[in-house]
């Protein structure tokens, strides 16, 4: 429970930096992109907004950095992010909240999915050492190393362009179905998001199925697998006693690729045209709609930082040495 | 991702009473055999030659337009070996071009990310103490906090019209990617600071620097050499991602600006693969390379990952399985007894079978 | 070699009783080596040896001598790449069945497992599953091979191994960490006479400990024998251990076989230089002080090993013979049925009497089992000249 506390505290500083981070980055790149940027703003946008953002962002103003500093972290704890340029009048808050559910719902699935066929692929191909499987572990190197949005790619011009099985673009078709819990729009929704989870399970299964075999292969070293053996178990059983352990390395990179997953994700999005954060984000920084850019980091960065809270707690209960107590 | 670094001694054939292993011995220098090996290396010394001579070899300008146009991306043709782009810009030589920049990006970021990391990982290994705190503190925090983001907001904030150059974009991608190396290098730093001859080192009073010169470094080279391998990767997927999204000029070709501009016609919703498929395939295969050659060093630090020892033909020859299964020792056919005096078994014992 | 019935093998061991006459497990000319082809190390080398019901026979040699990989060899349970290259092993389970260990498949292999013969490694720590309660770990082994036994039933059996050994019941549900050093392997000797196997591997099992929780184990282990009976093939560096509790020792070197030898013969009367130096390396705690001698030179490289017998660079009294020929291992002259030993030794092949260091009387063997069964044996005097 300790460790657990330890790493809710380490969590909330990294939070803490990424949010200073936030603030500092625009007022440190090079070049003044942020004058530039406010110089060509809308005409439609009414001087309050105008003042607003230059407020946010320093500029013309004589606060001091500190000032400025607290007042950043005031309007964020009051929910108050900004108000989007590109999307304007809307909020930032807004329009990440119209994408995130989506974003969520994609990734946390297409995660699970990965990780849960990686791990098991992972142990079987450690167990069949010898055999014709470890001829996938070059394969799998091919996918760790292929861009999640090149595989996407591929995905759309194979199996939504040239065969047209799968919905190239959107979560779901407007014209087709409405929002609602009724069986067609969810089967629509379903079919539009095979393509993009089949991405991110690709591209990311290849890593967990590598990760698990090595450590599978290490682990069946150990004496205490021997002991299996020589206690006469079946192979199930002596497969569980290594995999019951090797799983817990394979939890803690887990938690390192978080990043790299949601990162991925948010591109395939891109090539999907998926309406969720990733595709926001996009507009963004095409648009270079700047109180946007920095809300989607943030929301992105808290994310991650969430399941790797999760991935923690998970480890703590495979791990009966964590719960000792001092 | 997470391919583990064990560096779990290697199991035993019955230990004698050999040396014990120094750091700073010379190491064997080890001819691959491996063909995952070869082939990485193979692949990997093309894309290098391809970023030396590619602009070099060029044929068209990548930025021109080349004919008036319909506005249509042309399929591969005798005169456009990759097609061209809607407006007319021949493919091969921004593939060309576009990879010189690629490389240099990505060697850049690999190359100063890892001394980032050799820097504070063995730092904060060694030295310990408050010191090991903290720096072992900002490691975690640069290994949790996402990399791709946070250099989205970075590069976003660049002038928008501006056209950063490579050696920029390499930092700023170092600045992401060396927390990794770092929570790597300070674990073998510490367990090698562990052992006797570094502890006997100290004990004679050899000074800091050259005990981490010449006593740990050459224990941890296959380390920084297949983190190094790993931050190249990383720095070409970002850099790819970066120019993808439109965060690069869209004239400073590199293969993600390609597919900025492929995603820009919607080339793969339209059926144009030949302005997709080239870039994407290299940097997939640019990368597979690395991987490839990473697995070679893998393999040879920790040595349970290589196969158990028998090739095909050796294994068949003596008639064992090919692979050996856990827990059944396997039995080849007997051979000739050793001594060429057979041992004479006590009255109580059977003859042998 | 009969083929294995079902029958037999599932029956339960016969607890209690040890004839030393009945040979349990006899490995005819065991060869191992690690790795195949031109670059392979024979680890051992025709090794014979056979273990007796109910009989403690003591492993000892230095490290890298192949003790534990004969013991692994010969129950199958030798890591990748070590391979079997000749030799037999006959297990005789009982009524007249037998079953040879190296042409057996691994579904007979899983049936005979810890049934009827158990194996307690070194370190408890890395033997013990770290992320499985106790009482799983003692449970698993009857699941599988007493399917009979509903939950309650093994439960009751698991409280009743750990009493054995003196752990209370509460254990069950702690896990390996939690326990200490001196309990794991309690926990360990338990878990292995889970089955009431025929006999027990103990592959250095106090090497790990201090020195009070080592007498405290083999007491516990003294113990246990008496009251099931069951044969232990004890493999250790430390010879000293073997005095408390073996019934015969074998001493391996390089490989092979050096001497084999009631225990109270092996100490008293040595037949082979190697076993005379290594009873001269430690001290007794009675008698007069004595110079120390120890063995010259370091145990051979068996990538290269030496040509003739194994031991002759380190041999006091090396002859020309031995450099060149490699000594079988053969009864002593002037053996006996009523003592068989074995050495494998020039000197001692009746051509010419023997130095007198390696010709002491050998004691008389009295009953058997000898001494080292119960309580400490009056003639424990370690080799003083």
């Amino acid at each position: 429970m300790i460790l657990l506390a330890r790493r809710i505290g380490f969590y909330i500083l990294t939070a803490l930096v990424a949010i200073t981070l936030d603030f500092f980055i625009p007022r440190l790149m090079p070049g003044n992109a942020v004058a530039a940027a406010l110089a060509n703003l809308h005409s439609q946008f009414t001087p309050a907004t105008i003042k607003a953002l230059e407020l946010q962002y320093g500029v013309g103003t004589n606060q001091s950095l500190w000032s400025q500093y607290l007042h950043y972290w005031d309007n964020l704890l009051h929910g108050n992010w900004g108000i989007s340029t590109s999307h304007y009048p809307a909020t930032v808050t807004s329009v990440i909240s119209s994408g995130l559910p989506w974003t969520l719902a994609l990734v946390g699935v297409a995660t699970v999915i990965s990780f849960t066929l990686g791990t098991l692929l992972g142990i079987l191909v450690a167990w069949r050492r010898g055999t014709a499987l470890d001829s996938l572990l070059p394969a799998m190197t091919f996918f760790q190393a292929a861009p999640y949005f090149f595989i996407a790619i591929v995905l759309v011009a194979v199996f939504a362009t040239k065969l047209g099985w799968f919905p190239a673009i959107s979560a779901y078709d407007q014209t087709l179905v409405t929002p609602g819990w009724n069986w067609a729009y969810i089967s629509n929704v379903l079919d539009h998001a095979f393509l993009p989870a089949l991405t991110i399970v690709l591209a990311s299964a290849a890593g967990w199925i590598v990760g698990m075999r090595n450590v599978m292969v290490t682990t069946m070293d150990e004496d205490y697998v021997l002991v299996a053996q020589a206690k006469g178990l079946p192979k199930r059983r002596v497969v569980n006693y290594a995999a019951r352990n090797a799983i817990l390395p394979s939890v803690t990179g887990f938690s390192l690729a978080i990043g790299f997953v949601v990162s991925g994700a948010l591109l395939t999005e891109i090539v999907f045209s998926y309406p969720g954060i990733g595709y926001i984000l996009q507009q963004a920084v095409l648009e270079r709609d700047y109180p946007l850019l920095q809300g989607v980091f943030l929301i992105i960065t808290f994310t991650v930082l969430t399941a790797n809270l999760i991935a923690d707690f998970a480890y703590v209960l495979l791990d009966p040495r964590t719960r000792q107590e001092a | 991702m997470a391919i583990g670094i064990g560096v779990g001694a290697a199991e035993t054939p019955p230990v004698t009473a050999g040396t014990p292993v120094r750091g700073s011995r010379a190491r064997r220098m080890r001819i691959p055999r491996s063909p995952k090996v070869l082939i990485g290396l193979g692949m990997l010394v093309f894309f290098v030659l391809l970023a030396v001579i590619g602009p070099l070899v060029a044929p068209y300008d990548p930025s021109a337009s080349l004919s008036s146009t319909n506005g249509v991306p042309q399929p591969p043709s005798a005169a456009h070996w990759l097609g061209t782009t809607q407006t007319q810009q021949d493919l091969l030589s921004q593939l060309l071009v576009g990879g010189r920049s690629t490389m240099l990006v990505a060697i850049l970021a690999g190359v100063v990310a890892t001394a980032l990391s050799v820097i504070v990982g063995v730092t904060s290994g060694y030295v310990g103490g408050l010191v090991d705190d903290l720096l072992s503190m900002l490691t975690n925090i640069g290994l949790v906090l996402p990399a791709l983001p946070l250099l989205i907001v970075m590069t976003g904030f660049l002038p928008k019209d501006g056209n950063p150059s490579d050696l920029l974009i390499g930092l700023i991608i170092a600045v992401t990617g060396w927390a990794w190396g770092a929570r790597v290098l300070r674990v073998q730093t510490l367990s090698l600071r562990n052992r006797d001859f570094v502890k006997s080192a100290r004990i004679i009073g050899e000074r800091r620097w050259r005990i981490i010169g010449f006593e740990i470094m050459p224990g941890l080279v296959p380390i920084i050499a297949s983190s190094f391998l790993f931050t190249v990767i990383y720095g070409v997927g970002t850099y790819t991602a970066l120019a993808f999204l439109g965060l690069i000029n869209g004239t400073h070709w590199s293969w993600g600006t390609i597919l900025f501009w492929a995603q820009s016609q919607t080339a793969a919703q339209n059926g144009y693969w030949w302005w997709w498929v080239p870039p994407g395939l290299a940097v997939a295969l640019l990368g597979t390379s690395l991987a490839l050659l990473n697995f070679g060093i893998d393999e040879f630090v920790n040595p349970r990952l290589r196969a158990a020892g028998l090739s095909r033909g050796q294994a068949r020859k003596a008639g064992l399985p090919r692979r050996f299964p856990l827990g059944v020792t396997p039995v080849t056919r007997p051979r000739a007894p050793v001594s060429p005096m057979a041992s004479i078994r006590p009255a109580t014992e059977k003859a042998r079978s | 070699m009969t083929s294995l019935r079902v029958g037999t093998l599932d029956q339960p061991a016969e607890a209690g009783r040890s004839r030393p006459d009945e040979p349990l497990l006899e490995v005819t000319g065991l060869c191992v080596d690690y790795g195949i082809g031109p670059d392979a190390v024979h680890a051992v080398l025709d090794a014979d040896l056979v273990l007796h019901r109910g009989e403690v026979l003591g492993l000892a040699g230095e490290s890298g001598s192949g003790k534990s990989t004969f013991a692994y060899a010969a129950t199958r349970l030798l890591r990748a790449p070590g391979v079997i290259t000749g030799g037999s092993v006959r297990f005789h389970l009982g009524q007249g069945d037998d079953i040879d260990l190296l042409a057996a498949d691994e579904a007979q292999l899983r049936r005979l497992r810890w049934a009827h013969i158990a194996v307690v490694m070194q370190s408890a720590m890395n033997a013990l599953n770290p992320v499985m309660s106790i009482g799983d770990q003692l449970g698993d082994v009857l699941q599988a091979h007493r399917p009979d036994m509903d939950r309650a039933a093994r439960r009751d059996r698991a409280v009743q191994l750990l009493d054995m050994v003196g752990i209370t019941a509460d254990r069950l549900r702690s896990y390996p960490h939690e326990l200490s050093g001196g309990m794991r392997q309690r926990v360990m000797i338990a878990m292995a006479l889970a089955l009431e196997p025929q006999m027990v591997i103990m592959d250095e099992p106090t090497t790990a400990l201090d020195v009070v929780t080592q007498r405290e184990i083999l007491e516990e282990l003294t113990a246990l024998r008496d009251r099931l009976g069951f044969a232990v093939l004890f493999i250790t560096h430390d010879l000293s251990l073997l005095i408390e509790i073996a019934d015969s020792i074998a001493i391996m070197y390089g490989g092979r076989i050096a001497e084999r030898a009631r225990a109270t013969a092996l100490f008293r009367a040595p037949r082979h230089p190697y076993t005379l130096g290594l009873l001269g390396s430690f001290p007794s705690l009675h008698g007069p002080r004595v110079h120390m001698t120890g063995i010259a030179g370091s145990p051979p490289d068996l990538r290269n090993p030496p040509t003739g017998c194994p031991f002759h660079p380190r041999c006091g009294y090396v002859m020309e013979r031995c450099r060149t020929e490699l000594p079988p291992l053969r009864p002593v002259a002037r053996a006996d049925a009523a003592d068989p030993r074995v050495a494998a030794c020039w000197l001692q092949d009746g051509s010419a009497p023997p130095p007198a260091e390696l010709a002491r009387p050998a004691p008389d063997p009295g009953p058997y089992p000898g001494p080292g069964v119960s309580g400490t044996p009056a003639d424990t005097e370690g080799g003083a000249a």
